[in-house]
């Protein structure tokens, strides 16, 4: 489900012709708030979990949360993107912390 | 060459019709989604004739859209040095249980495989390979990716191509003349602009159709998309095309696949990939029971439907059994999982599950109509073309031939090009945007797909969210979803049908709140249209020939006799009619066929 967008990290990509999670959600689910300047899922039940904003959002901001019916609260799944490279940390219910890294691109 | 950004979206939505902006472009080439195939029709385009201008319509945004945009972990087919295109024509084959496919589909495709792979990885796909420098196989046909980044780097070749895109345009409507198409409607969903793409020739490749069919998982929880396909590709592009005419093929082989449960998620990672055998409750090996089928290399309906019986008979629940992996098959079995559905790492995470100490459950899917791992789809020509003349397919779009999966559809993007740059050349002119027959059809078209924000978010009408899950409700209880473990029968369908005429009849109630809302309007009236054809294809198939597919309780056998072909249906642009009827198989690869 879910992205959570954590408020105190988000400046809604200002500047930019649209947030950079409006721009990567395949669904058109991501909105940046017109008052707050928050960015926001709006409609939480049409998320497909793909984390195509949590990788793309500058900030750090966004996490993507399996929804309670369907797993334990809670456990926590983080891209770093770099150049040609991704690291995943993954934590578990119990704290079990698992890193992740690989080349996902061959050249830019 | 441009990659229109999709802009924050506008609340001031127009107050009537006549506020409504259009925009009228022109082009050489229009294709209809930027997904898998759509990139490659877009490069292969500009390769034949640079000069060409090439427009890709794209609901999303190009880099992170259709059914690649989480990533991917596999390519499923590259023909290996020992094998020819006609083995993978035989396996493909194999895999439908002997058939029918389109054996002419599957062979031209296959032939052009291998480079297109290829093109991914001089673009930049890391694809793995042994200390020899050799790809690395993880089956008889599939080969291992880093694919994270598979989209953004389609994306970005179609971009460098000198397509025009533009992003957060949703196709709607397919432009006619005389019988020939001459491009498409869309609406953008971030500023309200109506889009008349005119071309001299389309390319449709809008990926298959998802969410027809609730999924399991939709209950009582707050995840009504956790599917398998990715959920925003609804089948607009087929709803296109069979309202004017153009003739769908096999919708009712739908694909169903086991996956995951309670977090779909892929398993041929796991059981094929690291070889963990499925399971039932019992600890039997499940494809065991299926030995004399081929075991393990069954085809793929038969795995599919597999654990799904053991449920059905009392020997759930069913697991791909991971106990035994070596820690660092675990760890590779992750990153394919971080590359492909990065998610389900985060729902074992969330299970606290140690799949050394627990193995993974797996279920049976919603189905999906697609044309890249089954054959639902448009009837093409060789040269990729549907009945409708101007109107090109390509990838889950198209019909007729299976086990395409990226590969397949990106060498099919290119055969889809090319059949459509011949025609374009040999076309008659095109009428202008002011010709009265023309400007009329836009206006119709415009004031259809418009309606529901006309009607305002005051409106006693229905929601799209609504009218969506009642066809999904409709459609798993009756047309063979997974709470009836797929199952169906000539009265649950004709129930079937007449609720589908009634939200039909019901189009005329939907509001929209905003763009956004407008956008799942639509949707929903194409997600209805397209379940229309697929009850008529369940219906005209009276056998079971691919049991978990396609099941008829009151039909159990298959019936070469009278099935061994095609079920197609074609709905008459005037009367509303849908007529379901039969093309012959044609063999054209050696061998024998029915061994399963």
């Amino acid at each position: 489900m879910p992205p959570k967008v954590q408020h105190h990290k988000c400046n809604g990509c200002a500047g930019l012709p649209e947030s950079r999670c409006e721009e990567a959600c395949p669904g058109d689910l991501m909105v940046v708030d017109e008052a707050t300047g928050k960015a926001y899922c709006r409609s939480t039940r049409d998320c497909w979990d793909c984390m195509s904003c949590t990788k793309a959002c500058p900030a750090a901001a966004i996490e993507t949360r399996i929804p309670y019916q369907l797993g334990y609260h809670k456990a926590s799944l983080r891209p770093i993107m770099g150049k040609d490279r991704i690291i995943w940390k993954c934590v578990d219910i119990h704290g079990q912390e698992t890193s992740y890294e690989y080349k996902n691109r061959l050249k830019r | 060459m441009a990659n229109r950004p999709g802009g924050r979206r506008t609340t001031v939505t127009p107050k009537n019709l006549a506020e409504v902006r259009v925009e009228v472009v022109e082009c050489d080439l229009l294709i209809i989604g930027g997904g898998n195939a759509g990139c490659f029709v877009a490069v292969e385009a500009a390769k034949q004739n640079p000069s060409l201008k090439v427009v890709i319509m794209e609901k999303a945004e190009i880099m992170r859209s259709g059914a690649c945009s989480a990533g991917m972990d596999a390519i499923n087919t590259y023909i290996p040095e020992d094998k020819t295109p006609e083995d993978l024509v035989r396996w493909s084959r194999d895999q439908v249980g002997g058939g029918p496919l389109r054996e002419d589909l599957a062979l031209s495709n296959a032939r052009e495989l291998n480079e297109a792979v290829d093109d991914l990885e001089r673009w930049g796909l890391p694809i793995l390979r042994d200390e020899n420098g050799k790809i690395r196989y993880r089956g008889k046909w599939d080969i291992s990716i880093h694919g994270e980044q598979l989209k953004p780097i389609m994306a970005e070749k179609a971009v460098e191509s000198g397509a025009e895109v533009y992003n957060r345009v949703a196709g709607t409507g397919l432009l006619m003349d005389q019988g020939r198409c001459v491009g498409a409607t869309g609406l953008h969903v971030r500023n309200g602009t109506f889009y008349v793409f005119r071309a001299k020739a389309t390319v449709v490749s809008t990926g298959g159709a998802g969410t027809l069919y609730k999924s399991y998982t939709a209950d009582s929880t707050n995840s009504g998309a956790q599917i398998w396909m990715c959920p925003y590709c609804v089948g607009s592009g087929y709803a296109m095309g069979f309202r004017q005419g153009a003739e769908l093929s096999s919708l009712e082989q739908r694909w169903v696949a086991t996956r995951t449960k309670d977090f779909c998620g892929p398993v041929d990672t796991i059981s094929v990939g690291y070889k963990a055998p499925i399971i039932n409750c019992k600890g039997e090996k499940v494809m065991s029971r299926y030995a004399h089928l081929g075991g393990d290399a069954a085809p793929r309906y038969i795995r599919a439907n597999a654990p799904m019986e053991e449920w059905l008979v009392g020997r759930g629940p069913c697991y791909c059994d991971t106990r035994n992996m070596a820690p660092d098959k675990v760890t590779a079995m992750m990153t394919d999982y971080l590359n492909e559905r990065p998610s389900f790492v985060l729902f074992l995470a969330s299970r606290g599950q140690d799949v050394t100490k627990e193995p993974i459950e797996i279920y049976g899917s919603d189905p999906y109509i697609l044309g890249g791992h089954t054959m639902g789809g448009f009837w093409v020509d060789i040269e990729r073309m549907t009945t409708v003349p101007g109107l090109f397919a390509a990838g889950e779009t198209a019909g007729g031939n299976p086990n395409k999966f990226v590969g397949g559809c990106a060498a099919e993007g290119k055969l889809a090009a090319r059949g459509a740059i011949a025609y374009m050349k040999a076309a008659g002119p095109m009428p202008g945007p002011a010709d009265p027959a023309f400007a009329s059809q836009v206006e119709a078209e415009k004031s259809r797909v418009f309606a529901p924000l006309m009607r305002g978010a005051e409106y006693d009408g229905v929601t799209p969210r609504e009218m969506k899950e009642r066809l999904q409700r409709l459609m798993d209880e009756y047309a063979g979803g997974t709470s009836q473990f797929y199952r169906t029968n000539e009265e649950r369908l004709d129930y079937a049908l007449k609720h589908i005429a009634i939200l039909q009849d019901q189009f005329k109630f939907l509001k929209a709140a905003d763009l956004h809302e407008l956008m799942e309007a639509n949707e929903t009236m194409d997600r209805v249209d397209v379940s229309e054809a697929v009850v008529h294809h369940l219906k005209a198939r009276r056998e079971t020939r691919w049991a978990g597919w396609q099941t008829r309780s009151d039909y159990p056998e298959r019936d070469d006799k009278n099935f061994d072909c095609f079920v197609e249906t074609r709905r008459d642009p005037k009367t509303g009619a849908v007529e379901a009827f039969t093309r012959p198989y044609e063999q054209i690869v050696s061998g024998e066929r029915m061994k399963a």
